[in-house]
Parts: C-alpha cells; sequence; structure tokens
C-alpha cells in the first residue's frame, strides 16, 4: 500500500463528496445550501491542488488542471455569495443563491472528471 | 513547464498545505466563536467576514474588529489566529528564500537558462568546448569578428570570467563537463546553426569524446579538435575528425617558419590576425648559433626544426635525465653563469622556451643585458601576462594559445584559407615579399579582412544568372566598385579554387565558373560593395558592360535597338 496515494485519493475524493454535498438540495432554497459546506469543499479543493503540483506525467498535468478549474469554480461561488450578500446588500435572493450553485455546479462536474481520472489511473497501475 | 518551476512546485508542497490548513482552522473559528451584533444578540460572524479579517490579521495589517467589536471568545480566537497564520506566511516565504539560494536549484536554472539562450540564437554559432587560454581567446577572435560562440568548461571559475567579458555579442556559457553529451546537446551541438564544434579541453580523452559526439549527433558540422598525442589524433583521424590540431607541433612549425622564411610567417601572421589591427613588421631571424633553454616537448620540436633549418644548438636544461638530453648544459637559464656556459657572447640567438612565463622572461632579461646583439624569441604560456611581453621588448613572441587559434580561425572562417596557407609555402621570398606589399597597400597598414565566395546560388545569385545567360563575367568585374566602374575596390583575390584545381592569385581576366571558390582578402568595406556586385543583377550589368541596365519594356526595347545600331557601325 502506498501512503500516497492513500492521502491522494482521499482528498480528491473528500473533494468532490464536499462538492456534492453542498449542491444537493433544492435549487431555491437556502436553508439545504449552508455556508459551512461551501468553505470545507474550497479548502479541501485546494489541499487536493498542492498535492497534485509537481507531478510530472501527463495524466497528472490533466489532474491537476481539472482540479484548477474546480477551484476556480468554488472561489467564484464563494465571491458571488459574499458580492450577493455582503457586497449589495440584498440578501440571500434566488439571484444570488442561483448564481452561487451554478459556479459551484460546474466545480462538481470538474470534481467529477478528477474522480473518473483518479480511477482511470488505478486501473493502469494494476498493483 | 521548467525543471526549475518544477523544482519550486514540489518544495513549497507542504508550507502551502500549511498556509490552506491555517487559513481553514482560523476562518472556521472565527465563525463558530460567538459574538454579538448591534443589538446584541449573540450572532456567528459570516464566512465573507471572518475570511476578511483572518485575511488581515495573517499579514499583519490590522484594521480592526469588524463588522461589530468582537465577542472575548472571538478575540481569544483571533489570538491564537494571529500566531497560527503569521508562522504559516513564514514558513512558506522563508521556504521560497532558501530554495532561491540552494546551490542544486541555481545549478538547474542556469543549465536551463543556458540551453534557452542557445536556443534562441539565430545565427550560426561555433561551440567551443573548454574555456581556457586557448578557448577564451578564440571566443575573443570569434566575436571580434562578428561570429557568434557558446562556450561549455568544467571549472566554474572560468565560466564566471566568461560573464564579465565584454564580447561584441552574448556568449551563452555552460559550467559542466563537456564529456557528457547532455551537456554537449544543451550547447546546441544538434542544432542546424551549429557550424562547428572546437574541443579544446587538456584532456585527450574528453576531446575524444567530443569529437566522437560532435559526428554522431551532427554528421555535417565541422569538428575541430586538440589533441597532445599521437595516439589520441590518430584515434580521433580514425571517424574522420575534420581537424586536429597539435599545440606542440603547431608551435614548432610556427617557430620553424619565423626562422626560414620570415615573410611567408608574417604573411601568415596577417591573413589570420584580427581585422582592421595595425600589421606587424617583419623581422629577420639570424643564422649561427642558437640556445634553446627548456628541453621538454615544446623545446624538443623547436631544437628538431633549427637543426633542420642547419643551424648549430645549444640546448640549456635544468633536468638533462628527466627529459633525455645527452650533451647540454646544466641550469635553467636565468643565471650569468649558465648562460655565459652556453656561449652567449657568440650565439645568434635565444629561445626561452620553458613552460614558466616568469623564468622565460627572467631568461630573456638577463640574455639582452650580456648579450645587446642577441636576437630573442619568447614562448608565452598565459594569455594573462601579455602585458609583462609586450613590455619585454623581444623580437619575437610565440604565444602558444594564440598560434592555435589562429589556425583555429582559418579553419573555420574560410576553409579556402588553410589551403592557401598550405601554398605559400611553396611560394618563392620575390612572391611573397611582393604580396605583402600589396596587401599593406590596399589596407593601409591595417589587417585585412579575409573573405570567401562560393559562385552558388545563395551568395552570388547575380553571377549565376549571368552565367546562365551565357555572359562571361571575370574576376576583374567582381573587383570594381560598383559606383564607379574606373575605380577598383580595395582588395586582392588570393586563389580561385575550382574542384581539386587551385589558381594563387589570379588575374583579373581569369574566367569565373559555376562552382568556383574564390578567397579575397581586403578592406571591411570591400566586403558589402562585392556582396552587392554578386547579388544585384543591375550592379553586375553595369560592371560587366559599364551602362545602366535599361527598367522598363520601352528602353530595354530601345537599348536593343541602340546595341544593333552600334555593331551595324
Amino acid at each position: 500500500m502506498n501512503p500516497e496515494k492513500v492521502v491522494f485519493g482521499f482528498f480528491i475524493l473528500l473533494a468532490a463528496t464536499l462538492n456534492f454535498g453542498f449542491c444537493l438540495g433544492d435549487f431555491d432554497n437556502p436553508a439545504h445550501h449552508q455556508p459551512f459546506e461551501l468553505f470545507a469543499a474550497i479548502v479541501v479543493n485546494l489541499i487536493a491542488t498542492v498535492l497534485k503540483l509537481g507531478d510530472r506525467t501527463q495524466l497528472g498535468a490533466v489532474m491537476l488542471s481539472t482540479s484548477l478549474v474546480a477551484d476556480v469554480g468554488l472561489i467564484a461561488a464563494a465571491i458571488a455569495w459574499a458580492v450577493g450578500v455582503w457586497g449589495t446588500g440584498e440578501g440571500m435572493t434566488p439571484a444570488v443563491l442561483g448564481s452561487v450553485l451554478s459556479w459551484a455546479s460546474g466545480a462538481l462536474f470538474a470534481n467529477i472528471v478528477s474522480v473518473i481520472l483518479l480511477i482511470v489511473e488505478t486501473v493502469l497501475m494494476r498493483r | 513547464m521548467s525543471p526549475a518551476a518544477f523544482l519550486i512546485l514540489r518544495r513549497m508542497r507542504a508550507p502551502l498545505l500549511f498556509l490552506i490548513c491555517a487559513y481553514a482552522v482560523a476562518v472556521g473559528g472565527l465563525v463558530l466563536m460567538p459574538g454579538p451584533d448591534v443589538e446584541g444578540i449573540p450572532k456567528h460572524m459570516s464566512f465573507f467576514h471572518a475570511f476578511y479579517v483572518i485575511s488581515y490579521t495573517a499579514t499583519t495589517i490590522g484594521f480592526g474588529e469588524v463588522p461589530y467589536p468582537f465577542s472575548d471568545a472571538q478575540r481569544m480566537w483571533t489570538t491564537l489566529s494571529i500566531y497560527l497564520t503569521v508562522v504559516a506566511w513564514l514558513y512558506g516565504i522563508g521556504t521560497i528564500i532558501a530554495l532561491l539560494q540552494d546551490p542544486a536549484y541555481r545549478q538547474v536554472r542556469t543549465s536551463h537558462r543556458f540551453a534557452r539562450d542557445v536556443r534562441r540564437l539565430r545565427d550560426r554559432f561555433y561551440l567551443v568546448c573548454g574555456f581556457g587560454d586557448t578557448g577564451s581567446l578564440l571566443v575573443r577572435a570569434l566575436t571580434d569578428r562578428g561570429k557568434r560562440a557558446v562556450a561549455i568548461d568544467v571549472d566554474p571559475q572560468r565560466i564566471n570570467v566568461l560573464a564579465v567579458q565584454d564580447y561584441d555579442s552574448y556568449v551563452p556559457g555552460l559550467c559542466g563537463d563537456a564529456a557528457v553529451p547532455e551537456n554537449l546537446i544543451a550547447g546546441g551541438l544538434r542544432s542546424p546553426r551549429c557550424t562547428a564544434v572546437v574541443a579544446l579541453t587538456n584532456d585527450d580523452q574528453v576531446n575524444l569524446t567530443i569529437a566522437i559526439a560532435g559526428k554522431l549527433l551532427h554528421p555535417q558540422m565541422q569538428v575541430i579538435s586538440r589533441a597532445s598525442t599521437l595516439d589520441a589524433a590518430i584515434n580521433m583521424a580514425s571517424f574522420d575528425t575534420d581537424y586536429i590540431i597539435n599545440p606542440f607541433q603547431s608551435f614548432a612549425d610556427h617557430l620553424a617558419l619565423a626562422l626560414r622564411s620570415p615573410s611567408t610567417w608574417l604573411l601568415h601572421e596577417w591573413l589570420t590576425g584580427v581585422p582592421n589591427a595595425t600589421l606587424t613588421e617583419p623581422r629577420y631571424p639570424p643564422h649561427g648559433t642558437w640556445i634553446v633553454c627548456g628541453y621538454g616537448r615544446f623545446g624538443k620540436a623547436i631544437v628538431r626544426q633549427l637543426r633542420r633549418e642547419g643551424m648549430s644548438v645549444v640546448i640549456v636544461e635544468a633536468d638533462p635525465a628527466r627529459t633525455g638530453c645527452d650533451a647540454c648544459v646544466h641550469g635553467r637559464g636565468t643565471e650569468e653563469e649558465t648562460l655565459a656556459e652556453a656561449g652567449v657572447f657568440g650565439a645568434a640567438g635565444i629561445v626561452a622556451g620553458t613552460d614558466n612565463d616568469a623564468n622565460n622572461l627572467s631568461i630573456v632579461m638577463t640574455a639582452r643585458a650580456m648579450n645587446p646583439e642577441l636576437f630573442v624569441v619568447i614562448r608565452q604560456n598565459r594569455h594573462a601576462n601579455d602585458a609583462l611581453f609586450q613590455a619585454a621588448g623581444v623580437d619575437l613572441v610565440m604565444h602558444v594559445s594564440e598560434i592555435l587559434v589562429h589556425e583555429i580561425i582559418a579553419l573555420i572562417t574560410a576553409p579556402s584559407l588553410s589551403r592557401f596557407l598550405t601554398r605559400i609555402r611553396k611560394q618563392g621570398k620575390a612572391w611573397t615579399n611582393e604580396l605583402l606589399a600589396r596587401i599593406s597597400a590596399v589596407t593601409e597598414e591595417l589587417v585585412p579582412e579575409i573573405w570567401e565566395i562560393r559562385i552558388g546560388d545563395r551568395q552570388a545569385r547575380a553571377v549565376m544568372r549571368a552565367l546562365a545567360a551565357g555572359k562571361p563575367v571575370a574576376v576583374g568585374n567582381l573587383l570594381n566598385d560598383p559606383h564607379d566602374r574606373a575605380q577598383m575596390l580595395p582588395c586582392i583575390p588570393l586563389m580561385l579554387s575550382r574542384g581539386d584545381h587551385a589558381q594563387l592569385l589570379p588575374s583579373d581576366v581569369a574566367r569565373v565558373e559555376i562552382g568556383d571558390h574564390l578567397l579575397f582578402c581586403g578592406k571591411t568595406a570591400a566586403v558589402s560593395a562585392m556582396e552587392w556586385t554578386l547579388q544585384n543583377d543591375k550592379v553586375l550589368h553595369y560592371l560587366l558592360t559599364g551602362r545602366e541596365m535599361p527598367e522598363t519594356w520601352v528602353w530595354q526595347w530601345i537599348d536593343r535597338r541602340l546595341a544593333r545600331h552600334g555593331r551595324g557601325n
């Protein structure tokens, strides 16, 4: 068992699940989407990105790019939230929530690709 | 991505992870801490505000307590966060600074930068392996002639020296073992713009490896290598190394030439010198008894050559047993007694040929004091001692590295030149003296520029077209000034080579044919003027006929009519 692979897989899967957890719920109900979930998703995604740095393989480069896409999506969601609630002072309107969830869902897609790539790599390794 | 960037990313993993975790803990904790709002109702801080507060706290900016005054619980957590996040930043910045000063990182970065600089060279260049005395002189000679060079040396000190030289063009330098093919490839060995590789290291084995790598990785390229032993020279010749240079042999040949036929030697010097420097004056060594100090590899070669010229030679050697010298004066030659014993008062000349510059200078000064009439030849080993040797005012300074550099320059700048220099050795004194006088008149006492042209598509389009149209072109046509046909360009045609046949100093009426190589020497201005003639149809037409070429159809028609009319008369 390679401890590096364990940590790596753990963070990638955790990033995807947290992201999924945040997006899960009604699209217009703020009570279904807690800020804590978004915060945790961002932190875990950033950690997953750093873990992928310095990998010279082709697959490693693609995984790094998907991870960066997920980061961009989630951070954009957080900015949309902060601007919507605090920047304009409107509070959590359905429009703001829709924007936040759109960004986060985009990130979720990138995270799913990350997980698929992880599975591909595992299958290719056969050890 | 560059290897340096990879190294940074790898090393920065831990600090970045620590920074992210520190921020996560600090922000998360601050949100969880209960705090009152304006009305005093206990409420949690939002993530936005928590991130804002931690951001300015972690970077030690500190704006105060927003959006409302903190509760004590929040203050406690902020205190903790300050220590945690500030340490995280210090750790991250400290790692980056340590990495930038890391020798391994610097090595990666400099070799990466070197390879990039070499890739970006847009002109043809020469790869010089070994930046010692000879290598640095060669690079200087190349850049003085407007050519590009790349240097590799194993000694970091020498590469540092390279970096502070004021060359006319930028010379990328790599500190690395030239025997490692990877370093040679980084130096552009495989690049189509790499014209020649010159192996000048002190180690024959390394030179051999460079020559093999050059022949295998870039077969069209010229490979010039230094070999100090016959064994290495034969080995290099076995796989078609283009030129093999033995410093000891070259030195002795040169000295012999200087003693035997000073004018040929002088012509040699002029044609291989740095263009537009002042011409050196001829010196005529006397015949008689010669004293040679030092009987090492150089000394032996010199004595052999002197004896071949029919001179009687007295050898002065400090260690006769080791050098295998049976009849010689024992001593270094720096003392008056030794020189007196060698017969300095009746001698015609002296050669200070030891491998120590200080001893050589000492020999010369002692000998000169004893016999001011003495013709003095001195061997210079280190380029750095130039000022001393110039001040010594001797008749002939034989600088080993400079001789090698002249030889290499002749080989790589104009391939015909070395052929020409071999041929002039067979010419008589009168012929050589006349050529010397012509050169010095044409260039006004300056070292001439040497250039070679090939009558081919790329270098002489106009001449090719004229020849294809059946118009004969003579050497003299190329020598005329494109501005005024009656004037001659300040240059001399040295040699016309056609296949294996070569004509020295071709006459003005000699016809030029496709595939010919022409070697010229003359003033720098003549080079570009001649280029004009070679490439521009109108200029060549003017030089051939003395008339401007009509450009439009109407004038071409009139021109043809006039020509026919003229013939009719």
